[in-house]
């Protein structure tokens, strides 16, 4: 079954918008609770296409050091799902940018599947990334509520999924494939190899219907622009974290980050 | 020998890897392609004779198996009841966890993985995978939490001399929820050459089924050494202890469908249920996902999962694997919550009464024993996970 969902700013983005689409993330409550906002205004004005939130959790397997220790001190903070909904509450009056949440099941599903399908429409999210909910599951369990709320489920593949596989992720999704660039955790900084050009190539030749993002070890202008050449545009997470961690989350310390992976 | 490897039926693990509504492959899309290849040839290179022959070969020659089934006179005289004690403590390597790894190595071979990464709490899982590893001439990374490297530095400097690596987990509480978080994260990094050798019934589906299966060998002998002692083949009661549950799944796996037999898993109530310094899951846990399983799972009310706290290193994990959990909703198993103070006590009566140091982890299983209103008739079965020379330094400090 192809899945298909009402429009929203994610896919409005991807009819308007084809190419060097920069999707930047952060984790809720890093480096401090209240700063959720801040970090948004001052991706907003810096000019990135889609946000990212992450949402903290305990054990993030798929996450480097960076992200762990940022989804650590989030929760040190105080962040929970309940304060990430409260402080989005409001921002659709001024954030238009396309926003994901990013994080592990295991917080959704005791928060309630649906109450957090409910809350993301109420605020204002468009799409969800959830790496440790197979697809399959998804699918049995959870497909009807996210759509019913009209949010996006993202699904990742990797250098290791089968054609056939990657084929039926695409007829599964919508919004944007989110392509893990290489085989490893998120916050490497090893650059972009030729293994990971022919992999990029392949997917590209597949001419799947939904548009890709490469993340996972994109942290620099040079890694962003050769993602771009093979795939919609790319996203930056640690690189930012770390960003954040050393400079702060002033718009111009923001604006300057985003300018050094654009240009 | 061939019963090992047979499927039970209304405790089996369904096609899609669950047990009731809990199990299956919780696990991001890096990991897919690995496990996907183990959940589809498992069962087929389980079932093959010539891995048959050599799992039952390695077993009886190089493990000591089968273990002996021991009458504790003087222990079952002063609980009031017939206690036999299955002496897992005398496998090679000193506990249970080599059942495993023995058919793990095998399956990664077969797999033509050149590269072994692990987790280990107590130290156990981490020995036996470097002794397998060793064995067969495969490199070995095994992670362990730094806090647990220090209490079972006895461990850590037999897994270097047998050839393994040896990687602190620094993260979280630094123990065994972090070591298998870093070795989920090196599987992430390494997913063509490398096996992850689980060491309890944990993880994504098949790893709970694979490793049951493995240990199943525990009860398999019970059942025989037990039927030529009293010429029956059923206890009343088999009693072990449960971090993960390995050794508590190979005890109880054969008599899964037998209800006459009590099945007794004893989690680590550390210095109490309510003290907030406890590992005991199905007391303080509700279901959730970890490591890649539906299970239950102590965490807190926004679903993060919460730090564990046990004497002992083998138990100290937040979650159970989800046979067990199916086991406690159900009502097929009995759980109790064992304090540090009861288990360690444990230890020395065993000690003192039979001869026998047990591990401090398997010290949790003996301490039900005055807890389970036992009659004379009683026939009990005690898994005696592992011995306790790698304690010995927890012990003497708390003479």
């Amino acid at each position: 079954m192809t899945s298909s969902i009402t429009r929203n700013r994610i896919t409005d983005l991807f009819a308007q918008k084809g190419d060097r689409l920069l999707n930047v993330y952060f984790t809720a409550g890093f480096p401090n609770l209240d700063d959720t906002l801040t970090i948004l205004r001052g991706l907003q004005a810096a000019g990135v296409d889609l946000v990212e939130i992450g949402m903290p959790y305990s054990d993030p397997v798929a996450d480097g050091e960076t992200i762990q220790q940022s989804n650590g001190k989030a929760l040190e903070n105080g962040m929970s799902l309940r304060t990430l909904f409260a402080q989005l509450a409001s921002c659709r009056q001024e954030i238009s940018v396309p926003i994901l949440l990013m994080g592990y099941i295991n917080p959704v599903l005791q928060f309630g599947v649906e109450n957090f399908c409910q809350q993301c429409r109420a605020v204002g999210v468009d799409g969800v990334i959830l790496p440790d909910l197979p697809l399959d599951l998804f699918l049995a369990e959870y497909a009807e509520t996210f759509r019913a709320y009209g949010i996006l489920n993202v699904n990742l593949i990797t250098p290791q999924t089968s054609d056939e596989r990657i084929r039926h992720i695409d007829a599964e999704s919508d919004g944007f494939i989110y392509m893990v660039s290489s085989a490893s955790i998120t916050g490497s900084t090893k650059g972009i190899s030729e293994p990971m050009r022919a992999y990029f190539d392949r997917i590209r030749a597949m001419q799947l219907r939904n548009p890709r993002l490469i993340g996972f070890g994109i942290n620099d202008h040079e890694t962003f622009d050769t993602a771009c050449q093979y795939a919609n545009g790319a996203i930056v997470g640690s690189a930012f974290i770390r960003h954040l961690q050393d400079h702060g989350t002033s718009p111009e310390s923001i604006r300057a980050f985003v300018g050094t992976i654009r240009s | 020998m061939q019963s090992t490897l047979e499927p039970q039926t209304s405790f089996a693990v369904t096609d899609k890897g669950f047990y009731g509504r809990f199990g299956g492959a919780f696990i991001p899309e890096m990991l897919y392609p690995n496990v996907e290849e183990l959940r589809q040839s498992y069962l087929q290179i389980m079932a093959d004779p010539a891995f048959q022959a050599e799992f039952q070969q390695l077993l009886e020659d190089y493990v000591g198996r089968p273990t002996p089934l021991f009458l504790a006179r003087r222990l079952s005289e002063q609980v009031g009841a017939t206690v036999y004690l299955k002496r897992e403590d005398l496998c090679h390597t000193g506990a249970h966890k080599i059942n495993n790894t023995i058919g793990q190595i095998l399956v990664a071979q077969r797999l033509g993985k050149k590269r072994i990464v692990a987790e280990t709490g107590a130290g156990q899982h981490g020995v036996a995978t470097a002794t397998v590893c060793a064995l067969m001439g495969l490199e070995c990374i095994v992670y362990m939490g730094s806090i647990d490297m220090e209490r079972q530095k006895p461990n850590v400097d037999r897994m270097r001399m047998l050839g393994a690596e040896v990687r602190p987990a620094t993260s979280g509480s630094q123990t065994l929820k972090d070591a298998t978080n870093e070795a989920m994260r090196h599987w992430i990094n390494n997913p063509v050459d490398t096996h992850y050798i689980i060491g309890s019934v944990v993880g994504p589906h098949p790893y709970p089924d694979m490793v049951a299966r493995f240990q199943s060998v525990i009860s398999e002998e019970i059942r025989k050494q037990l039927f030529a002692k009293t010429g029956r083949e059923n206890p009343d009661y088999v009693v072990a202890c449960v971090g993960g549950g390995s050794n508590a799944a190979g005890a109880f796996y054969h008599f899964l469908n037998e209800p006459a037999v009590r099945l007794v898993a004893t989690e680590a109530a550390g210095l109490g249920v309510s003290s907030g310094h406890s590992a005991a899951t199905t007391a303080l846990g509700k279901p959730g996902v970890l490591h890649g399983s539906r299970t239950i799972l102590m965490q807190t009310e926004d679903g993060q999962v919460t730090e564990p706290y046990s004497i002992s290193a083998g138990l100290d994990y937040p979650g159970i694997g989800p046979l067990h959990a199916h086991l406690f909703d159900t009502g097929r198993g009995d759980f109790y919550a064992i304090t540090d103070d009861d288990a360690m006590q444990a230890g020395f009566n065993l000690s003192k009464l039979e001869g026998i140091i047990p591990a401090i982890e398997t010290a949790h299983a003996l301490a039900a024993l005055p807890k389970m209103g036992l009659t004379p008739t009683d026939v009990v079965v005690v898994c005696l996970s592992g011995r306790g020379d790698k304690d010995l330094s927890t012990y003497s400090k708390y003479l």
